[in-house]
């Protein structure tokens, strides 16, 4: 799960990680107020959206005077951004976050993650900050630090200030970055986190360190035991149909393509796209309709999928497991009948009883196909939706 | 032979008086496996599926002589259920629950080190040695005693190998779902090390997917040490960077993890790769014309 830039900001207050003074504004006058209550001569307008990217198609203003922050709040809100993270549709500006400027003097990269193949959290840092840190690992890896801590030791003092002198950081302020990856490590821990990144960390021409950024995606394993960080949740910067899914317990993502998808199981559903793919098509969605297959739920997935406009027919493979091909067959012709499917169904089964489910599904007189082979199916439902 | 289980591996079930658990726990039984025994805490004394139940894993082991186990409880209490076990002396675990958080697996990992005791998942299929041990929640009929390997990041998948290399009369030694979790017990390299050891493999599947590296992993092993025939697929060849298919693991994130990387890591070991799906079963029995 992702929260929004102010939010994390206000959480990084929470854990002692200093970060711009600021405030979230959702109307231009709004804007304007916090502005002119902040002082100073300069501040920034920043889209609230949950992508990055945002600094390069106009969703972060500097603003010179308190006409010119409600002026760009005016021209951000209620718009729609779009970055190289967020697709063609981009997502919408319905909040900004008025900060004050400071004055930069070198900008720093520092996150925390959980790092799959050491199976550890891990700190990684660079005084390449401010850029794409993909970029800055792949061009020049040296110039990059992490350092992995170890779960029953957790953080601690050396590991800190080996970062701290790799940024270069000297005096008071390796002890300020200490308090910062401390800080980052509890909220980490104590919030279930993922991934909390800030680019840049800057150092001002003072010598303070402040999170310029900051972005914090949460493990959705965990977000239901954190009741305070689900309310943080913006369905608006999500995927409508992917949110309706989840309702549903089916696990949806959204794609390109004109044939809807159907399947049992993650691996099998990925496999199936990559077969419409291999086979000339375009597939629509990731749909993983999961264990259990009722008609309540076929028939939801239905929906969803029939929700895209784009789409011309559907490919349903199911590899029955427990649950009977006989079942799940009757289930399907029952959801495609409730929800009056009329665009092409190419339906797989396999399993126990596939050929029972097969023969119900043969002749019903609707617009449904029952394949044989995942191979022939595939190719059926591109053909299927060529032609329509 | 086979690997890790067989028709004499003495189970148990945590998690045993559930939806779930009993469920499974009776077709585990009806499969033949030597299921002696189930744990639910405050249940220890009574019968449940004509078996004991225990209160804790440790009365279990001591009164059953178990060395596996099998976990079906929620996910917020399967660390819990995994470390019970590890501390009862359990050989192999056999975690089936999905959803369990990633800071949690965390700190199980750390805490098994040096424990000797195994686990296959959590968020997977199970394992089973065909006409043998069925340890999970794999439909038993589509298995057939024989000599092909099978291991996968996922249980469909698994379902679709077995499929398919019984379709073609070849069989399996035993079938292991490794699970699709970032963080998760025995890998490819665990496995496919057993396999290679084990006299009745006569050829491997290994199906992966995006996200980590241990396909890589599993190449670079496989060059090195792997002397049977290797039949490989990677799914999510189609998928979005960015965007979790489905498995908390499958995810491609800053350009690591591509399908694209892992079906080029094992082709330039040598291995063949399928690009359909459907094609494993073929592509394995080819390999002993």
């Amino acid at each position: 799960m992702n929260i929004h830039e102010y939010q994390a900001k206000q959480l990084f207050l929470h854990y002692a990680i200093p970060v711009p003074d600021g405030k979230q504004a959702t109307t231009p006058e709004q804007a304007e107020q916090i502005a002119k209550k902040l002082g100073g001569d300069g501040w920034v307008v920043k889209a609230q959206v949950h992508a990055g990217g945002r600094g390069k198609v106009g969703g972060v203003k500097l603003a010179q005077s308190l006409s010119e922050v409600a002026e760009f709040s005016r021209e951000m809100l209620g718009k729609r951004l779009v970055t190289k993270q967020t697709g063609a549709e981009g997502l919408p500006i319905n909040s900004l976050l008025i900060e004050k400027t400071y004055p930069i003097k070198r900008e720093l990269y520092l996150s925390v993650l959980v790092d799959r193949g050491s199976e550890r959290i891990i700190f990684i840092a660079s005084a390449a900050g401010g850029m794409d840190i993909e970029t800055v690992a792949h061009e020049t890896p040296e110039k990059i630090i992490s350092v992995p801590v170890h779960p029953a030791a957790g953080l601690q003092g050396y590991q800190c200030r080996k970062i701290a002198y790799t940024l270069r950081l000297k005096g008071a302020q390796i002890k300020a970055l200490s308090t910062i990856m401390q800080g980052l490590y509890d909220l980490f821990l104590a919030k279930d986190a993922s991934q909390i990144e800030i680019n840049p960390l800057i150092e001002t021409d003072s010598g303070e360190l402040m999170a310029l950024d900051a972005k914090i995606n949460f493990d959705d394993n965990s977000v239901a035991a954190h009741p305070d960080i689900l309310a943080m949740k913006d369905p608006d910067q999500e995927d409508e149909k992917e949110n309706k899914a989840e309702q549903f317990g089916l696990n949806y993502i959204t794609l390109e393509g004109n044939i809807g998808c159907m399947v049992n199981g993650a691996g099998l559903a990925m496999a199936t796209m990559d077969l419409v793919k291999l086979k000339g098509g375009q597939p629509a969605n990731f749909l993983d309709v999961g264990g259990g297959t009722s008609v309540e739920k076929v028939c939801e997935a239905f929906k969803l999928i029939l929700s895209d406009h784009s789409v011309k027919a559907v490919l349903v493979n199911i590899f029955g497991g427990i649950v009977q091909c006989d079942i799940i067959a009757a289930g399907i012709l029952a959801a495609v009948e409730q929800v009056h499917v009329t665009i092409p169904v190419v339906v797989r089964l396999e399993g126990t009883n596939a050929e029972q489910g097969r023969a119900l599904l043969s002749n019903t007189g609707l617009n449904l196909y029952a394949a044989d082979d995942l191979a022939h199916a595939a190719e059926q439902v591109v053909a299927l939706a060529e032609a329509a | 032979m086979s690997i890790l289980i067989n028709k004499d591996t003495k189970v148990i079930c945590q998690g045993f008086t559930g939806k779930q658990g009993s469920f499974h726990s009776q077709q585990a039984l009806d499969y033949g496996t030597q299921l002696v025994g189930g744990v639910t805490p405050e249940r220890g004394g009574e019968s449940h599926l004509g078996l004991p139940v225990f209160n804790t894993v440790q009365d279990a082991v001591n009164a059953t002589g178990a060395t596996a186990s099998v976990i079906y409880v929620p996910p917020f209490y399967a660390a819990d259920a995994i470390l019970e076990a590890v501390d009862a002396g359990i050989e192999l675990i056999v975690c089936i629950t999905e959803g369990i958080p990633i800071l949690q697996m965390l700190r199980v990992k750390a805490a098994m080190a040096g424990t000797g005791t195994l686990l296959i998942g959590p968020n997977c299929p199970g394992i089973i040695t065909p006409g043998e041990c069925k340890i999970g929640i794999m439909p038993a009929n589509i298995h057939l005693p024989g000599s092909i390997g099978i291991v996968s990041r996922s249980g469909t998948l698994t379902y679709e190998s077995v499929h398919q290399t019984t379709a073609q009369g070849l069989g399996q030694s035993t079938c292991v779902g490794i699970g699709g979790d970032p963080i998760h017990g025995m890998n490819f390299v665990d496995i496919l090390s057993r396999f290679q050891a084990d006299e009745q493999t006569k050829g491997i599947v290994m199906v992966g997917e995006i996200g980590g590296g241990e396909e890589e992993e599993a190449a670079d092993y496989i060059k090195a040490h792997v002397t049977k025939p290797v039949v490989a697929y990677i799914a999510g060849q189609t998928a979005p960077p960015g965007k979790r298919m489905g498995h908390a693991g499958a995810i491609v994130t800053g350009g690591k993890g591509t399908a694209e990387g892992k079906v080029a890591a094992l082709k330039a070991a040598g291995i063949e790769v399928v690009n359909s799906p459907t094609d494993i079963g073929v592509a394995m029995k080819g390999c002993f014309k």
